[in-house]
């Protein structure tokens, strides 16, 4: 059995057939060909496979393409503004919140959940924030400096 | 990870639902998913066909409904957390829902999906037991209610049939008493090692007709003490032993301590273990987590 989805990544409508039992991060990666979100547990606890649906995070990895019909999935490429860089990927960059990078494009959308519902975090907050997402390289310190500098640079821009 | 194969179809409304469980004997509901799919990809479940009723509108919201509230069995644990009516009538359970998993588990994971997985290390069902919810549920005979102490019958096993869809959770209002749910969690999954929900009202007694005569003051005491326990037994425990314990004693933390080591009489020696946390290493931390959670439910009456 094969079903009709679309859905939309990035902007761009992908309408395809595809088995019920495909999963959110495969679509991503093997229809719309971006490669950015990971496959890293594979259970749900790593976070590394997180996306916005709808402008909300969801672990890709757990959600089925079908339950994603018709929703707008937004990936660490869509972030950008062409070339200028989301001000959670220049404070990833500049605060150096990341080591391998593997878990950095689901440590970026976890970190932009958070500033969404919460615009100037303690850093218990972010920590508590990312408790979804693992970086093995343990290179926490770093990305709670650059969540919070992510946080501070858009509340200056809003000035 | 892949599950195995099956046949999708998604309801637009509770009717047509339970036509397609009706049509699609041992077919598996569809809600957030983050109970069904991890069990379809370790092909733990492997169903013939899988009934997506995540977009059904009607069984999504909450709202106050009589004496209390009323969840839609759709509505997710970020929407439970974040909600002033469920803080204001079930402190415990917005408390609870806002421990599950992570941020992005909880914008997807719902309540009903939750309670119809009763997973033993879960959260949830714990608060239910402990506030005497009861669960709204659509079979082909029609609607039925079901108390939160029938409901688990076991280690991931409920008393839904079936053909029976759970469409809502109604929560008698605790407003004026205060209660609370605290847990130790894996450090990793998140999923309770041990939680513990109690709901508790301060009123006053009279002290018996030998304080009448005597013309004694009132006291003091804990009233309508309720506490339940999860994540080191099969379905959530209701403690008669700890609750008869507390009852009609003053507040004070030598009563809270006492009505906590009572915990060990309800638990008995069968209890659910695992490489991080044995059932003895549970039961010996279980008294203080009941301790935690008397002495918050306590502190937050009024």
């Amino acid at each position: 059995m094969k079903v009709p989805v679309r859905i939309t990544v990035n902007g761009r409508l992908f309408e395809r057939e595809v088995e019920p039992r495909l999963l959110l991060v495969h679509f991503i990666r093997v229809f719309a060909e971006l490669t950015g979100t990971k496959v890293g547990c594979d259970t749900s606890q790593c976070g590394s496979c997180t996306v916005l649906i709808d402008g909300v995070s969801a672990k890709s990895c757990t959600t089925l393409a079908v339950q994603a019909d018709g929703a707008n999935v937004t990936t660490i490429e869509g972030l950008a503004d062409g070339e200028k860089l989301h001000a959670l990927q220049e404070s990833f960059w500049n605060k150096h919140g990341l080591q391998c990078g593997f878990c950095t494009p689901g440590m970026i959308l976890a970190s932009h959940e958070l500033l969404r519902t919460n615009a100037s975090p303690s850093d218990d907050e972010i920590r508590h924030g990312l408790e979804g997402n693992i970086c093995r390289c343990t290179g926490y310190q770093n990305i709670v400096r650059a969540v919070k500098d992510a946080a501070e640079a858009t509340a200056a821009a809003d000035k | 990870m892949f599950a195995a194969d099956f046949e999708y179809y998604r309801a637009g409304s509770v009717a047509e639902a339970g036509q397609l469980l009706a049509a699609h004997p041992g077919a598996k509901l569809l809600a957030g998913g983050h109970s069904l799919i991890p069990l379809l990809k370790l092909r733990l479940a492997a169903p013939a066909a899988v009934i997506d009723i995540g977009r059904i509108a009607e069984l999504r919201g909450i709202s106050t409904d009589g004496d209390g509230l009323r969840i839609g069995a759709l509505t997710t644990h970020a929407e439970i957390a974040a909600s002033d009516t469920v803080k204001e009538h079930a402190a415990a359970l917005a408390e609870a829902a806002s421990q599950i998993g992570d941020p992005a588990v909880r914008n997807r994971g719902t309540i009903g999906g939750n309670l119809a997985h009763a997973d033993p290390a879960s959260d949830l069902p714990t608060v239910l037991a402990a506030l005497g919810a009861t669960m709204t549920v659509k079979g082909s005979g029609g609607e039925r209610t079901i108390d939160a102490a029938d409901f688990f019958t076991g280690m991931m096993a409920t008393s839904l049939g079936d053909n029976d869809l759970l469409t809502a959770i109604r929560v008698p209002s605790a407003a004026g008493r205060g209660n609370a749910y605290v847990k130790f969690s894996h450090p990793a999954s998140r999923y309770a090692v041990i939680g513990v929900a109690a709901s508790i009202g301060i009123g006053t007694t009279g002290g018996g007709w030998m304080a009448k005569i005597k013309g004694e003051p009132k006291e003091t005491v804990c009233t309508d003490v309720a506490v339940a326990i999860g994540g080191l037994v099969p379905k959530p425990l209701r403690c008669s032993a700890v609750e008869a314990a507390l009852k009609d004693q003053a507040p004070s933390e030598p009563a809270f301590a006492a009505a906590a080591a009572a915990v060990s009489g309800d638990l008995g020696d069968d209890l659910l273990g695992d490489v991080f946390a044995s059932g003895d290493y549970r039961k010996a931390v279980a008294s203080v987590y009941v301790q935690r959670a008397i002495e918050a439910a306590a502190g937050r009456v009024g």
